[in-house]
């Protein structure tokens, strides 16, 4: 074990998770937790053909999914699509948050990556979500890593700042542990799975791990972080199982906007289904949900 | 619009009770068929976690066993042994399928019989068991590969199976499997309090048309199983239960050409080091102890943890143990289900009430119990002296003793001065000290980084006063085998 790390177990780890992930959810039990998923989720569109329209679209979406729906919590976006975000949620309670540091890969010059930050935050943006540079993480070199998370929390001091671990890329669960404790100490508010860029992401197990990080912080330092998870979670039934290991492991206090966030482009979809069939008792299919 | 969600609390989520359709009462399965105890006498068996009576079922006097060993004993010599070995192979396969294809039902009404939660009955006793029905299936054409040198492995004959109340349909298939696979007969006797899950397996066993007298189930109490031991034409005991009892069945078949497979008590050491993985480590403690409310032979019930982090383990248990879902067994949420029986709750009060008076610190969840039905909260003592009662004999339910060692050595010595030795847990993040601390551990299992992993392939059993003989792999299999 390396000195600093925090040692993990893969295979309690996962036993855990996977009870927590099935636990049941009936009645309004699911009523309040589709409507939470719905009030936590980053809506995203991260794509190479998002224009402004596309970007508007969203946006609307976010507002008012549906007649009676809470709003999202957020729109997650390019920062070219910043400015044009913040006019289309003008006077809404949606935050715009900002993907940032040459996000996916987060392989561009130091200097570069803060002024994207920068210039994401002057444009409107409330919200950065931040890649950590996992060649140096790789590489060993954990003080730049955290070196890095803190030149960005000084860079735009005043946004919520989401840290993105790209848990598939470190190799192990001690590993991921290591980045959270890192990405915490060197002042993330979130700390958040995936980049949804690549195929191995949020899972039972790291989201358990990742509460557990979260908890132990909060426990030494008296501050609470938020836990968001992106990347492949695109069923109800999928984001209700994330909500039981945040529910059991963080508590109810985490259960809320400020601390916990699920970031999807498809999930909406499914949940405004699953919630209409339990308030009907018929599923109508996707052609009654409005796309952005 | 801005949510106002009302705070997440989870919904009641019953498993529903529609797949079970109880009989009013149930007569004994011998001889491939239904038949009423000689003496017509009957007895009750309840839901431990509302009292109420779910059936009645036939006593089994020892007339009645003498009835169910000669419909095993004619079971063998005119069909059983003639069958050729891919023949019985189907067999066993059939009841695999069957397990399978009624999982449900065998898990509504494994909970409903005993009380464990459904989500354990659902994802550990019925997969479980026909796992072990497919595993032992494979092997019945293959026995000369289990016994190298042996010319030919030939079956023992007529079993006799008695199984305790903890996981009646597993520990039933942990039997039936192995016996059936290499040509043996079976009189099977399951536990006074949780006969009903055996009585669907005989169900089961009437469907997949087993010849008649391969497979008896008869219904009892101690006597009954008596009865079974001491009868002449019973070539193997194969008992999981109580210690006290097995020795009385040692006793009784001593001088007897009978062979006997014994698994019985424990008390278990759970050894953490302070380089454990600390989350892991509490959830194996909440496996350990807390599954099936401690009613497992294998259950480790004494903590030992290293004095560097015993403060930090305690702690991280007592928060732990405040989270674990109390209540009704079928449903879905439920970690911790109800006592099995009044006469076991009120030996965990006794044992408890032991460990207060000797000086331990007891913690417990809070949960309020329902009025009926026999409920004991997640508990574990601090301040345990080996000494203590509680630190030495087994409670066999969710209570569990925390003590400390210094070095790896003094763990293990601890660990093994007891005489049982059935499983361990060994955590640290060192593969050498986990090498180290399992190959001097006095135990049949020795989990390393987990606890109650379970596998048909995977022998089970104990060193010393926790039993002889193994269930399950290889070793499982010649236990039922002449070789």
């Amino acid at each position: 074990m390396r000195s600093g790390w925090v040692p993990v177990d893969a295979v309690m780890l996962e036993a855990r998770a996977t009870v927590l992930a099935k636990r049941s959810f009936k009645t309004d039990a699911k009523r309040t937790a589709h409507d939470l998923v719905i009030a936590c989720m980053d809506l995203t569109t991260l794509e190479g053909t998002d224009t402004p329209n596309k970007v508007r679209g969203v946006c609307a979406r976010g507002i008012a999914p549906a007649p009676g729906v809470p709003s999202v919590a957020a729109i997650c976006i390019y920062p070219a699509l910043v400015a044009v975000a913040v006019e289309a949620l003008a006077g809404s309670s949606v935050k715009v948050a900002s993907v940032a540091t040459a996000f996916p890969s987060g392989l561009s010059p130091l200097d570069v990556k803060l002024r994207e930050a920068r210039e994401a935050v002057d444009a409107g943006a409330a919200e950065i979500d931040m890649v950590i540079d996992r060649a140096a993480f790789l590489a060993g070199r954990y003080d730049l890593v955290s070196a890095e998370i803190a030149a960005v929390r000084d860079a735009c001091p005043d946004a919520t700042l989401k840290v993105i671990l790209e848990v598939g890329e470190l190799g192990s669960f001690a590993a991921i542990r290591h980045a959270c404790d890192l990405a915490l100490a060197a002042g993330a508010d979130f700390l958040k799975t995936s980049t949804g860029k690549i195929g191995s992401s949020s899972t039972p197990a790291v989201a358990l791990l990742m509460c557990e990080a979260i908890r132990d912080f909060a426990h030494a330092s008296g501050r609470a972080a938020g836990l968001k998870l992106a990347g492949g979670i695109r069923t109800s039934k999928a984001a209700l199982g994330y909500v039981s290991i945040v529910h059991e492991t963080l508590g109810t206090a985490w259960l809320q906007p400020q601390r916990f966030r699920v970031g999807a482009s498809s999930l909406l979809d499914d949940v405004l289904m699953q919630r209409e069939k339990d308030a009907t008792g018929n599923y109508a299919g996707p052609a009654y949900v409005a796309q952005a | 619009m801005r949510a106002v969600i009302p705070e997440l609390t989870y919904a009641p989520a019953p498993e529903s009770t529609a797949p079970v359709t109880l009989r009013e009462s149930y007569g004994l399965f011998v001889g491939g068929e239904w038949v009423a105890p000689e003496g017509a006498a009957t007895f009750a068996t309840f839901n431990p976690a509302t009292e109420e009576k779910l059936a009645e079922v036939g006593y089994a006097e020892a007339v009645d066993v003498d009835r169910a060993v000669r419909a095993a004993r004619r079971g063998y010599e005119k069909y059983w042994r003639k069958l050729r070995p891919a023949e019985r192979a189907k067999y066993v396969y059939r009841i695999a399928r069957a397990l399978t294809e009624r999982s449900r039902e065998f898990a509504v009404l494994e909970t409903m019989d005993g009380g464990k939660p459904i989500r354990e009955a659902r994802d550990f006793d019925v997969p479980q068991a026909a796992a072990h029905f497919f595993y032992h299936a494979g092997w019945a054409d293959k026995l000369a590969w289990a016994v190298p040198g042996a010319e030919r492995a030939r079956p023992l004959g007529v079993v006799g199976a008695i199984v305790p109340w903890n996981f009646p349909l597993l520990i039933a298939a942990w039997k039936i499997a192995p016996a059936l696979a290499c040509g043996n007969t079976i009189v099977l006797k399951p536990a006074e309090t949780t006969p009903l899950t055996a009585l669907l397996l005989a169900q089961v066993c009437a469907e997949a048309e087993l010849p008649p007298g391969v497979v008896n189930i008869i219904t009892g109490d101690g006597r009954t199983g008596e009865a079974l031991v001491e009868h002449p034409d019973v070539d193997k005991i194969s008992f999981t239960g109580s210690t006290e009892v097995g020795k009385g069945i040692r006793r009784a078949t001593a001088g007897t050409a009978k062979r006997l497979s014994l698994e019985l008590g424990g008390k278990s050491a759970f050894i953490v080091f302070d380089d454990a993985p600390l989350d892991q480590t509490i959830e194996g403690i909440v496996s350990a102890i807390y599954f099936n409310q401690g009613h497992v032979c294998c259950a480790g019930s004494r903590l030992l943890v290293q004095e560097s982090v015993a403060a930090e383990v305690v702690e991280r248990l007592r928060a732990r143990i405040a989270t674990l879902r109390h209540g009704d067994p079928l449903d879905k949420n439920t970690d911790i289900g109800a006592i099995n029986s009044r006469a076991q709750r009120d030996k965990i009060v006794e044992l408890v009430q032991s460990g207060v008076e000797e000086g331990a610190v007891l913690v417990q969840a809070e949960w309020t119990a329902p009025a009926r039905g026999y409920w004991y909260p997640a508990s574990f003592f601090t301040n345990v002296q080996p000494t203590y009662r509680i630190a030495r004999e087994e409670i066999f339910g969710p209570v569990l003793s925390v003590m400390t060692f210094r070095t790896p050595d003094e763990a293990i010595e601890r660990a093994n001065n007891l005489p049982y030795g059935l499983s361990a847990g060994v955590w640290t993040s060192s593969g050498a000290l986990s090498m180290y601390a399992a190959a001097r551990l006095q135990a049949g299992v020795v989990w390393c980084n987990t606890f109650n992993q379970f596998d048909p392939s995977s022998p089970f059993g104990g060193y010393k006063e926790s039993g002889f003989g193994r269930e399950g792999g290889l070793a499982g299999l010649r236990a039922y085998l002449a070789t």
